[in-house]
């Protein structure tokens, strides 16, 4: 059986799978990663973004097809045209939702990070110490001084852009040139200045396009379509990033169509010594051996793997021991915010499209706000001018509605709140044992839901973001707020929490398991 | 503003759903006559070509709707984004189209002059316009109606829409299809890549 071992697997092929094969193979380790989707090559795969957009045959909009075939993908946004064999099949992969729970799967190489928004943001001691300081579920094992090298180290590779904008509760990073706003945007971000002295900013957007042009890549060329797949690798991703790198060393294997179904345990060594793999093709199962092991299958979906390892030696699956395994179910909440109209600017225009907007950081419960409710949320926006689609109240068809309509119109300006959901332990996933997926594997089951924090939090979210329009003289304001199901923010976290006790927590500050020390 | 939210913002300026999102209200019913035409005609095509070219067009900034061919535009939408019952309310228009202009100017749209082409369309679209008050109430009932499901358990809900008036689906697919052709992407002024961004243009 040499053949199936190696020095590391890496389970997952997305952001973080992604660095790891780059680190692990960097470090001289012959490495395997496993995808359980299909492969998606750089550049080559994208049919889309390597098209122009009157290429596309329904320009955009899905087929009624799609839409009974991808019913989770049609709650939001990220029904297009363009990506939708990007996303996940979901009558091959469902999953249960006991509280709605919308989850955005994209199961291929690279995983989501062909897709992401791409906003990048640090985080601060006031995130790291916040639990210890309110006693609310378990302190963080580490603190902004352990992780600020990592973040340097990670910026400088992955080409993130960006101001220096001096807030210590958003710390500054190292970045390349920021994607600078409009004239619209700079306007209201110095009333802003003014009417808050300084105690809210609106800032650039801090985003994974380049700005300037980093060894293999070039620089971001403004087309704003880089989830049809980039192919001048103008922003980060696995495929444009983290894997032509792992490649170079002459170490990396990568193995598309493998579902990995549990993690080999002994429990004599009482370590992790390999996987067990179901290839999603031929149904045959595989097994490969190796040192150290890397689970980067999401947060999810890693649970998911740990569920289903190790049942002989913890009922509840590797890492189980705590009680913690699938609890603390998090993302950010979204869908809601504010928008409105500027009068003025008519003769100012912009070229070229922005792959970012405008970010509002957090400023509730932070020096000295206090709020109903603790933790606070950030605002991403843009302003723009109407197109084509607005209504010209005096025209109706003939020359000059087209021809107005090819024009610009007036400017507006809207943003969207994103905000912190604390960790509960009730909020949770676990496997259920009635509803097997395509290849008879039990499927997940979402019990997750906002609560009275966050719904207060909401309210603020919305009232705020109107305030701040209003002093800085937009008009025509409205709020909207349509409800967040757990998961749409795609940013779903929690399920193997970190701690300092093996008693209370699933890892360790270094990200290992605690029952299995060479398994991360 | 991103194409999807164009889209949509055609689909609320028209009075109607983005044509396609109603899935499950009308995919699930089998209900509607079992042949309903599902592919435009050539003739069809040509026809939706000259009522297009009414509502965008050529002018001396740009090629028009017909240039632009949003005729075969409709036809690809229809077929594939279109319930039955938006289907059956399509080519249902073609010919209430037909007979309106017939029953108005005594002859057919394509024997009409432009001024009468002009005229006809202008009280359509009026009537559209009138129509839309009243499907705006309904709908914000029903938005109310999807978020209530939605924090109830049910989070695929989908919003019922009124049906949507054939000259509405010939405006919005007339008003997408021209603006996202090569030809309406150009008369914007698109730029495939434009390498920077200025957000500060002035122009004399």
């Amino acid at each position: 059986m040499v053949e199936n071992t190696y020095d590391a697997i890496v389970i997952g092929s997305g952001i973080s799978g992604g660095w790891a094969a780059k680190e692990l193979t960097g470090k001289g380790l012959k490495t395997l990663m496993l995808e359980r989707g299909r492969n998606y090559e750089h550049i080559k795969d994208y049919k889309y973004g390597t098209k122009q957009p009157w290429e596309a045959e329904h320009r955009g909009s899905t087929t009624k097809e799609q839409q009974v075939k991808y019913p989770v993908i049609h709650r939001g946004w990220a029904a297009n045209e363009a990506v939708m064999e990007c996303w996940v099949n979901e009558q091959d992969s469902p999953y249960t939702e006991i509280k709605p729970f919308t989850w955005w799967r994209s199961y291929q190489l690279g995983g989501r990070s062909t897709l992401w928004g791409r906003q990048s943001y640090r985080w601060s001691d006031f995130d790291f110490e916040a639990n210890a300081k309110e006693g609310w579920a378990i302190d963080w094992p580490i603190r902004y001084k352990d992780i600020s090298p990592w973040y340097d180290y990670v910026e400088k590779f992955a080409g993130i852009s960006g101001a220096m904008d001096d807030l210590a509760h958003l710390p500054d990073g190292h970045f390349l040139p920021p994607v600078s706003m409009n004239i619209v945007e700079k306007d209201v971000a110095s009333r802003l200045k003014k009417y808050y002295k300084d105690q809210r900013h609106l800032i650039n957007g801090r985003v994974a396009n380049l700005t300037a042009a980093i060894p293999g890549r070039t620089r971001c060329q403004f087309r704003d379509r880089c989830w049809e797949g980039c192919p001048f690798g103008g922003y980060f991703s696995t495929q444009s990033s983290t894997l032509p790198a792992a490649m170079d060393t002459g170490n990396l294997t990568v193995r598309p169509w493998s579902i990995v179904t549990r993690i080999i345990y002994d429990k004599d060594k009482k370590k992790a010594t390999g996987v067990e793999i179901l290839d999603a093709q031929t149904n045959q199962t595989y097994r490969y051996h190796a040192k150290i092991i890397f689970l980067n299958a999401s947060s999810l979906n890693s649970a998911w793997v740990l569920m289903n390892s190790a049942t002989d030696v913890w009922e509840g699956g590797l890492g189980s021991s705590s009680g913690e395994l699938g609890h603390n179910i998090m993302d950010h909440h979204y869908n809601l915010g504010a928008s409105g109209t500027i009068e003025g600017f008519e003769d100012h225009y912009i070229y070229g499209r922005r792959p970012t907007g405008f970010y509002i950081p957090r400023f509730t419960n932070l020096y000295g706000d206090k709020r109903d409710f603790s933790r606070g949320f950030g605002y991403q926006g843009s302003a723009s001018r109407d197109s084509w689609s607005r209504e010209i109240a005096e025209l109706n068809i003939g020359g000059e509605f087209k021809d107005t309509l090819s024009k610009p119109g007036n400017w507006n300006i809207g943003m969207t709140g994103f905000g912190e959901i604390l960790p509960y332990h009730e909020n949770k996933i676990t496997l259920d044992a009635n509803r097997k997926d395509k290849w008879g594997l039990p499927v997940l089951s979402m019990d997750a839901e906002l609560k009275d924090n966050e719904k207060k939090m909401r309210s603020a979210i919305t009232m705020e973001a109107a305030n701040m329009l209003d002093v800085a003289g937009v008009k025509n304001i409205r709020t909207w707020d349509s409800g967040h199901a757990m998961g749409h923010g795609i940013h779903e976290m929690g399920s193997a929490r970190m701690g300092l006790d093996p008693k209370t927590s699933v890892l360790n500050k270094h990200n290992q398991v605690w029952d299995a020390l060479t398994f991360l | 503003m991103d194409r999807r939210t164009a889209i949509s913002r055609v689909a609320m300026i028209l009075g109607s759903t983005i044509i396609g999102a109603d899935l499950f209200i009308s995919g699930c019913t089998n209900e509607h006559p079992a042949q309903v035409q599902a592919l435009l005609t050539d003739a069809q095509v040509s026809y939706l070509n000259e009522v297009g070219e009414t509502i965008l067009p050529k002018t001396a900034a740009s090629d028009g709707a017909k240039a632009a061919n949003v005729g075969a535009f409709m036809k690809i939408m229809v077929r594939d984004c279109y319930s039955p019952e938006d289907r059956q309310i399509f080519f249902d228009g073609l010919d209430a189209l037909e007979q309106r202009c017939k029953k108005t100017l005594g002859k057919g749209f394509l024997s009409s002059s432009l001024e009468e082409r002009q005229k006809l369309l202008i009280t359509l679209d009026a009537e559209v316009k009138d129509g839309k008050k009243r499907n705006d109430l309904l709908q914000q009932k029903e938005a109310e109606r999807q978020k209530s499901s939605q924090a109830g358990g049910k989070p695929n809900y989908l919003k019922k829409t009124p049906p949507t008036p054939y000259f509405a689906m010939i405006k919005q697919l007339t008003l997408l299809g021209y603006f996202t052709s090569e030809i309406g992407y150009k008369s914007i002024g698109y730029v495939s890549v434009p390498g920077r961004y200025d957000g500060n243009v002035t122009k004399s």
